[in-house]
């Protein structure tokens, strides 16, 4: 069946590496296609990454604990006896960014025949999800390295070897290229907390990929976004009455208070599709299917995976999906798809006793709700002052996408959703 | 006497003190360079540029007497060891005033005579014209290098008992002559003064000659000499020298010998007496003067440079010096000078240069090493040019690749060396080295065989 190249998949939009947890399958094992063949660390997840072509695990050449591009070469799938120097040795740096047993070439362009010989005949297994990429799904060239950092090759290797991510890493060198005791501080810095002396003043704390992500990502949105923000206050006291009595029933999923959030922000996104909408630059894309990210909040960071075609899920289907999609990404057991591909989300700080907040934008969604706890506050009623269950909810916009009538109308609907909840059961 | 004030008073115009004169300049600062010999220091009128030379003259000497293994005769060879002195001195003389047409290109003004601190921003100067006042308006560089230093009690009078300044003048050669000392300097004259005919004895207190390299080097090195029929004794211990015998005799913890000179080559002292360090109170440490990593004194606005400033004393590191302080002074941020990567040439036949660490010195350090070496019996352009003794030895460490160490013996060592002190400068790795190629046939191919050998992969040996 020939050579299959085993590439660093691109498990989510904005994914440039990723780390090898383990592999396991190891060199020489007989692998089917679909076989799991390694775990992934992503900067949003742990994935595993599947074997997309069957044979023989010949060569493994991103070590686990090293990180690689995506796109470039990591293993070697072939039956016995088939040449595959050519393919080893034609990775060239599309290898390991910083691993042991890093590629001794620099960054060179796999010539395309070689890349016409080894890309496997498509299948519908190509277009699968989660699937790792083959050369010719792989979105950069191979050798492409994206974000490449200004480091001496010692500063690389030792980088690798205590495992300190050189992205990470102020470079003292000429023109800030980093160099060994830069490094060096940092993985000194690094093993100070595994010291763990309460009496030191601060410790510096390596970013996780996912922090680092976050970070690198954040900026992206606050900057370049103009963000304005809706606030609306929500009488919560028929949907909670409702959630009570549905969880009251017998066989039906527990419903949160932020499931119905999620239902009734799917329906009203489906008639604001101005806020549903991702601002492209020259144009505005506007999205005609409600995918929800709903951030789940980890101990090192957070996490916003993807529930699909909200708007066509019931209240009960959206409240299973919501929990299992949680859960998972607690475990760090999310696909691929499963983390990307939103138009719009939700973070909801209520269990936290927030009252309200304001939330960034997840570029390129055009908007995300920040939503606040439900508070039993005194509220005035024709009959006089009565308690009442009020939540706050605010809308974060992009203002290149929309305008704040816009985001005004939308959040009105999902007031009047919320506010009249049975709006959301039919 | 009005002073003469300018932003920078250079005192010494060795390669410490005239780079960093140039630099200034170069940096739009006024400079004065006080000299009370030639310019250009001990380097190039007294060391390395005349030395060079008659280690050159050394050399086509063996060349001429071994011409018969290239199938040329050439009888009635006669050397003239003072005519090698003559030329010597000319090349010297050159140099110098190579120095003194820099200066005027870059518009300093030389101050002939003897400068010492008044002040932190005064330098007197005396010469020949009488005294006269410099001011430095912004520094002043001190650069006034080192002198050969002797055996306690033993003096050098550069008649019975000399240093490198009279073997560099001395227009008649010994007999025979006991070097006491094999560092660079000893080593270099053992061999100029063999190939001239001169029954040469090294004495090494040191267990080894060269100690400051690498083991295998030193023990090459002194099978070599000892070929070429110049007896080395190391780990002698020399207890007096008095004239007696032939011309001098010298008694060791081996036994008494004697030789019709004793050349001191037991290594250099700072010259930092009578240049007002004293008054200012400007601090010492072990004998150099305590400089900045940008080569400030302990007092602000005084800097010093070169073989003055401490170890390793050489011309290239005092250059770098100059440029750091020059920079500094210039206001802008130098990198300091990598005191890790200063490579140490010896220029007897065969040459020896190294950078790094030894691979004894490496271990003792706690470093994990590989080691790769090749030897230029291999190497195709080595055997084409009848110059097939010594290797290259490598020392990496094993889990990074990092060059540790470089060692070379064999010819042209000192320049195929630089390939690694750049290499380590970028922090390149063995990969990095064998992924450049080399041209072939050339003398770097042993380089680059070494580095190879050193990650098992050497393709010629």
């Amino acid at each position: 069946m020939g050579v299959t190249k085993v590439v660093m998949p691109k498990l989510s939009e904005q994914m440039e590496t990723g780390k090898i947890i383990k592999w396991l399958k190891q060199e020489g094992d007989r692998v089917q296609s679909g076989d799991i063949l390694a775990e992934v660390e992503t900067d949003k997840a742990d994935v595993e990454m599947e074997a997309f072509g069957s044979g023989v695990l010949r060569k493994i050449l991103v070590a686990a604990g090293s990180a690689a591009p995506v796109g470039s070469l990591i293993g070697v799938i072939a039956e016995p006896g088939e040449d595959i120097a050519s393919v080893v040795a034609q990775a060239g740096g599309a290898g390991a960014l910083d691993g042991p047993g890093a590629p001794r070439t620099p960054p060179a362009a796999t010539p395309v025949a070689a890349t016409e010989m080894a890309r496997r005949p498509s299948t519908p297994e190509a277009a699968r999800p989660g699937a790792p990429a083959t050369v010719a799904a792989a979105t950069p060239a191979a050798g492409e390295t994206p974000g490449r950092v200004k480091a001496s090759p010692l500063a690389r290797k030792i980088a690798a070897q205590s495992g300190v991510d050189l992205r990470l890493v102020q470079g003292s060198g000429p023109g800030g290229r980093v160099v060994r005791r830069d490094v060096e501080a940092m993985a000194t810095a690094g093993a100070a907390p595994a010291a763990a002396r309460p009496a030191v003043e601060f410790e510096d704390r390596p970013l996780s990929q996912m922090r680092a992500a976050i970070a690198r990502r954040m900026p992206l949105s606050k900057a370049p976004v103009p963000h304005f923000y809706v606030t609306s206050e929500i009488a919560m006291d028929r949907a909670w009455g409702l959630r009570e009595e549905l969880n009251a029933l017998e066989g039906q999923p527990k419903i949160s208070v932020n499931d119905f959030v999620v239902r009734a922000c799917a329906v009203a996104l489906l008639e604001h599709p101005g806020v549903n909408a991702s601002f492209q630059g020259e144009s505005i894309r506007v999205f005609h299917r409600a995918h929800i990210g709903i951030a789940v909040a980890l101990e090192d960071g957070l996490i916003t995976p993807v529930l699909r075609d909200a708007h066509a899920k019931s209240l009960a289907r959206i409240a299973l999906e919501a929990r299992d999609l949680a859960e998972r990404a607690r475990a760090r057991k999310l696909r691929a798809p499963e983390m990307s591909g939103a138009t719009f989300s939700i973070s909801n700080l209520g269990m936290f006793d927030v009252t309200e907040f304001s939330a960034i934008i997840n570029p390129p969604e055009g908007a995300i709700l920040a939503v606040g706890s439900v508070r039993t506050v005194p509220v005035v009623t024709d009959a006089g002052l009565g308690v009442g269950r009020r939540m706050m909810l605010t809308l974060s916009c992009d203002h290149r996408a929309m305008d704040g009538a816009m985001g005004a109308r939308f959040l009105q609907d999902v007031k009047r959703l919320l506010e009249e909840p049975l709006r959301l059961l039919v | 006497m009005a002073a003469r004030t300018f932003d920078v008073v250079v005192v010494g115009t060795g390669p410490g003190g005239y780079v960093a004169a140039i630099r200034c300049a170069q940096l739009g600062l006024s400079v004065a360079a006080v000299e009370d010999d030639r310019p250009g220091g001990v380097c190039l009128n007294w060391g390395c540029i005349p030395t060079k030379a008659l280690l050159r003259n050394a050399e086509v000497l063996h060349l001429v007497e071994s011409a018969e293994r290239f199938g040329i005769k050439a009888d009635n060879v006669r050397a003239d060891y003072g005519e090698a002195i003559k030329r010597s001195r000319g090349v010297a003389d050159r140099m110098a005033k190579g120095v003194e047409f820099l200066f005027r290109k870059n518009k300093i003004t030389l101050v002939p005579g003897t400068g010492m601190l008044r002040s932190k921003t005064t330098v007197e100067v005396r010469g020949a014209a009488g005294p006269e006042t410099l001011e430095a308006g912004r520094a002043v560089i001190l650069a006034t290098g080192s002198e050969p230093r002797s055996l306690p009690g033993v003096t050098i009078d550069e008649k019975l008992v000399i240093s490198s300044n009279g073997a560099v003048r001395n227009e008649t050669r010994p007999a025979s002559i006991l070097v006491i000392g094999a560092g660079a300097v000893g080593m270099e004259f053992a061999d100029v003064y063999a190939a001239y005919g001169t029954q040469v004895t090294v004495l090494e207190a040191l267990p080894r000659v060269l100690p400051i390299e690498d083991e295998e080097v030193s023990t090459l090195l002194s099978r070599l000499f000892s070929l070429r029929g110049m007896t080395l004794k190391t780990g002698v211990k020399v207890s007096a020298v008095e004239p007696g015998g032939a011309g001098v005799l010298v008694e060791t913890d081996g036994g008494r010998l004697e030789a019709g000179q004793v050349l001191m080559a037991v290594g250099r002292g700072a010259r930092t007496a009578g240049i007002g360090l004293e008054a200012l109170g400007i601090q010492l440490e072990r004998g150099f003067v305590k400089v900045s990593p940008t080569m400030e004194t302990s007092v602000k606005g005084v800097y010093a440079i070169g073989d003055m400033a401490g170890a390793p004393l050489l011309a290239h590191k005092a250059m770098a010096e100059g440029v750091v302080a020059a920079e500094a002074i210039a206001g802008r941020q130098p990198r300091p000078v990598d005191y890790g990567n200063v490579p140490s040439c010896t220029y007897c036949r065969p040459q020896v240069a190294s950078i790094g660490l030894s691979e004894s010195k490496a271990k003792e350090n706690g470093r994990e090493v590989t080691v790769g070496k090749f030897p230029f019996t291999a190497s195709g352009k080595a055997v084409a040019l009848g110059e097939t003794d010594g290797f290259v030895k490598v020392v990496a460490d094993k889990a990074t690749g990092e060059i540790v160490g470089v060692h070379i013996v064999g010819p042209e060592a000192t320049e195929i060396i630089h390939e690694f002190a750049v290499g380590r400068t970028l922090e390149a790795t063995l990969e990095e080295i064998v992924h450049t190629i080399h041209a072939h046939p050339t003398l770097s191919e042993a380089a680059f065989e070494a580095t190879l050998a050193a990650l098992g992969q050497a393709i010629h040996i």
